[in-house]
């Protein structure tokens, strides 16, 4: 029987969360035994090839591709898990949400103390893509069907996280794995 | 610092001893002669009191009818909850804005008018209803309104704007109120005649013990809302260590669509300030406090004559009703415009100068209250009905009403009925026979008991009005087959929301995300999970809360998922692809397109 597949996308997130995934350190040898790697950072494949059993976000949406992005792995994905405080709740990025958005443009790209821009111009190339009226947790835009908070969640507990659902067990964190003062 | 503000803030303290448990007095008296309590105020009342700073401020943040910045002269507060909205409050909320071209929550440029909204102010039966200032003006209409902002504007005040006096003692000189008593049904206990000392003396006539066994031998509940048995309340508080003991009285009257109290205090105030002494006699106080809700300050001058009168025959002040040695008076505290303060530790906190928070228990009030001593609350009602088991004997008041639930009850009908008003009615009798009695034979729902209460529909119309069925602290809200119950439903969650004291999660967070649920269902953007979610949330804010207000907050959407579910169902919605149906990709967007002028490539 062909491994089920596991994407992954970091959308607005610091990849903080991608790399707690890698501290599973050896176990990663186990991991690639149990699945194999769809779309995601960590083998570079860009698009789906197919259905994938699951999907982990990082991050939450703060630009019109994030909610490409994600709606296509909703779109893809039997299970869909936000992964870090991002994904569950916006994060550090919703800090902007009581900042009206014209500032926020403002300040990145007109008057910030590093911004030299004499043409005032707000870049509006297609290939940047059109921020949001404020950043949202992935559970907002589309169906989450679980959440791994923490910032990241450790290693730990993405490793139970991901063994428990692909045995089909209920998972099982303990508390210092979802503990986190 | 002005001199004049000083000079006014210590005499204001002098007058309450310079006591601190009386800032609530002192914040009001402050609020009322300076449109305000500014920090340098706090500064003042917290230095000649002896409290912090902090202490002071955390009362003035606290209550509604307190605030740091200056208001008008004048303030208009209408009310915004459903049953106004349902008489039409929309076009009073237009013709305000209008006549005096500010929104709500504005002064006029002048400094003169301020314009607020307000939950329920317990008119209910003759809204739309505004306060300006303490006085009340009902049956609101587009053309009053513009008069009454003319006039206002003319001679500033309030007063005059009672053209036509309501009933009853709405006339008396010292309530000067357009209200109406509206009382539809009068009943053996509450609206029937007593001669002022019969029952106080039959009181003092036997031992205090002997006056708490009639008590639990009349069966008599608290007509509050949770319906404890008064006899063991009165009964623990005698019992409970301490030097002293009190007896309060909860006239906070603060439930939407209660209006009961009010037709008490105006029309019966002798037969309640007699159930209190009783009380006092019965638990062994010397002193009674009635907590009236700030939006009766216009009963105050009117009360405090009552309270002289019974004073003068002998019914309170010194050996009570004849009695050697009892001695029983009664102060007045004003509330200042909090819901949670009818909750009976938050408003011990009110009487003790503190924010209107909820206390933990145990220890219960009848423990540990008032300034630590055992204190026994109840309602207005309750008290009435002390002073009539008193006067007729327990064996009387038992045979009334049913088993589990003796004697009668007020209700306060409003809504879509022909007949709002106060009905006396033995407990027991069927909502169906209620709805008729007020002409409500078509109603769509009821709330029982207001938004804390449940909301019933056809099917439950034969049950019964008692502890054990329906139960109510009054409020009975009736909504007719043109109504939007979804809407009601979300009306109840903004007043708790507003109403919530903050202290603990599931309320605070909790009554905020259940509206945004409703809200979500309402705009046809739910979904079948959205149920299932609510009710999960309902159960934990009820179950997770600290005190009844968050205890009950859910109930309007527990209740209707019981009893309308389908009108849920009908405004759900499939989701496409896993999509949430309240995320609008293009709204989303719409304020990035224009600051940086070009359409998405992506939607
Ligand atoms: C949020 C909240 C508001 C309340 N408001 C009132 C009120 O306005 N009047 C009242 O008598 N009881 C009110 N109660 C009930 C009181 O806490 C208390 O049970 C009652 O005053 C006791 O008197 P009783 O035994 O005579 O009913 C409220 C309770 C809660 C939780
Ligand atoms: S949750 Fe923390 S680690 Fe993960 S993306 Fe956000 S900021 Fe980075
Ligand atoms: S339940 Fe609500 S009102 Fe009661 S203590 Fe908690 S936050 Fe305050
Ligand atoms: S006075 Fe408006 S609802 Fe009671």
């Amino acid at each position: 029987m062909a491994k089920p597949k596991v994407a992954t996308t970091s959308l607005a997130g610091c990849f903080g969360c991608h790399m707690s995934l890698l501290d599973i350190d050896d176990r990663i040898l186990k991991l690639v035994e149990l699945v194999d790697f769809d779309k995601s950072p960590i083998d570079d494949i860009k698009e789906f090839s197919g259905r994938c059993a699951i999907g982990l976000i990082e991050g939450g949406c703060c630009n019109e591709e994030n909610v490409r992005v994600l709606q296509d792995f909703r779109k893809h994905c039997d299970i869909l898990i936000s992964v870090g405080d991002c994904a569950t709740m916006g994060g550090i990025p919703a800090m902007r949400n009581n900042i009206p958005l014209e500032e926020c443009y403002a300040e990145a790209y007109l008057d910030g103390p590093t911004v030299h821009n004499p043409s005032k111009q707000i870049p509006n190339d297609p290939e940047l893509p059109l921020l949001l009226n404020k950043v949202y947790p992935c559970h907002e835009v589309v169906k989450i069907d679980y959440h791994l908070p923490g910032c990241p969640p450790s290693a730990d507990t993405l490793w139970e996280a991901l063994v428990a659902l692909l045995s089909d067990k209920p998972v099982a964190l303990p508390y210092a794995l979802i503990k986190y003062d | 610092m002005s001199a004049s503000l000083q000079a006014a803030v210590q005499e204001i303290c002098q007058a309450c001893g310079n006591d601190r448990t009386r800032v609530m007095d002192i914040v009001r008296e402050v609020q009322s002669r300076f449109g305000c309590v500014t920090g340098e105020a706090m500064d003042l009342i917290a230095k000649t009191v002896s409290a912090h700073r902090v202490e002071v401020e955390g009362v003035v943040s606290f209550y509604a009818f307190l605030s740091d910045q200056p208001k008008g002269e004048v303030v208009i507060r209408l009310c915004n909850d459903v049953i106004d909205e349902m008489a039409g409050s929309e076009r009073i909320v237009r013709a305000f804005r209008e006549a005096l071209g500010i929104d709500f929550g504005q002064t006029t440029p002048d400094g003169r008018i301020t314009l607020e909204h307000t939950p329920c102010i317990g008119m209910c039966d003759q809204a739309p209803a505004a306060m300006v200032n303490d006085v009340i003006v009902t049956r609101l209409s587009s053309d009053s309104v513009w008069a009454m902002v003319r006039e206002l504007k003319a001679h500033m005040d309030p007063k005059r704007l009672v053209q036509k006096l309501g009933d009853g003692n709405n006339a008396h000189s010292l309530v000067h109120a357009m209200v109406e008593n509206n009382i539809r049904r009068s009943g053996p206990v509450i609206f029937a005649d007593l001669t002022p000392g019969d029952a106080l003396k039959k009181a003092v006539a036997m031992s205090p013990q002997e006056v708490i066994r009639d008590i639990k031998t009349s069966r008599l509940r608290g007509r509050g809302g949770a319906g404890f048995p008064t006899g063991i309340k009165w009964d623990y508080t005698r019992s409970a260590e301490g030097a002293k003991r009190y007896v309060l009285c909860n006239a906070d009257e603060g439930e939407p669509g209660t209006f009961k109290d009010r037709v008490i205090l105006t029309e019966k105030a002798e037969l309640l300030f007699e159930g209190m002494a009783i009380a006092g006699y019965a638990v062994g106080a010397e002193t009674g406090i009635l907590y009236l809700r700030a939006e009766y300050a216009y009963l105050r001058a009117f009360l405090e004559d009552v309270l002289n009168r019974q004073r003068s025959r002998g019914l309170l002040g010194k050996d009570v009703g004849g009695k050697r040695g009892f001695d029983f008076d009664i102060r007045i505290q004003m509330g200042a415009g909090a819901y949670i303060c009818g909750e009976e530790t938050a408003l011990i906190s009110s009487c003790e100068g503190l924010r209107g928070d909820p206390k933990n228990r145990p220890p219960f009030p009848a423990q540990k209250g008032y300034l630590g001593c055992p204190t026994t609350v109840n309602n207005v009602e309750t008290f009435c009905c002390v002073a009539r088991i008193l006067d007729k004997g327990p064996g009387w008041f038992a045979q009334l009403g049913s088993q589990g639930s003796s004697g009668t009850k007020l209700l306060s009908i409003s809504g879509d009925c022909k007949s709002p008003g106060v009905y006396e009615v033995p407990f027991g009798v069927k909502l169906r026979e209620v709805l008729k009695m007020a002409g409500a034979e078509e109603a769509l729902a009821v709330q029982v008991g207001g938004p804390s209460g449940q909301m019933v529909g056809e099917k439950d119309y034969d049950r019964s009005i008692c502890y054990d069925d329906l139960a109510t602290g009054g409020s009975v809200m009736v909504f007719g087959p043109q109504r939007n119950l979804l809407h009601v439903v979300s009306k109840f969650l903004e007043f708790f929301v507003e109403e919530s004291c903050g202290y603990c999660t599931p309320c605070r967070v909790g009554n905020v995300l259940l509206k945004e649920r409703v809200d979500r269902i309402l705009a046809g953007q739910g979904e079948e999970a959205d149920l299932a979610y609510l009710q999960d949330l309902g159960q934990t804010v009820k179950m997770a809360s600290r005190c009844g207000l968050g205890q009950t907050s859910a109930n309007p959407v527990l209740s209707t998922l019981k009893n309308f579910r389908s009108m849920y169902e009908s405004l759900l919605r499939k989701p496409i692809d896993g999509k949430q149906l309240s995320f609008d990709i293009h709204q989303a967007l719409a304020d990035a397109q224009t600051v940086v002028g070009r359409q998405s490539v992506h939607f």
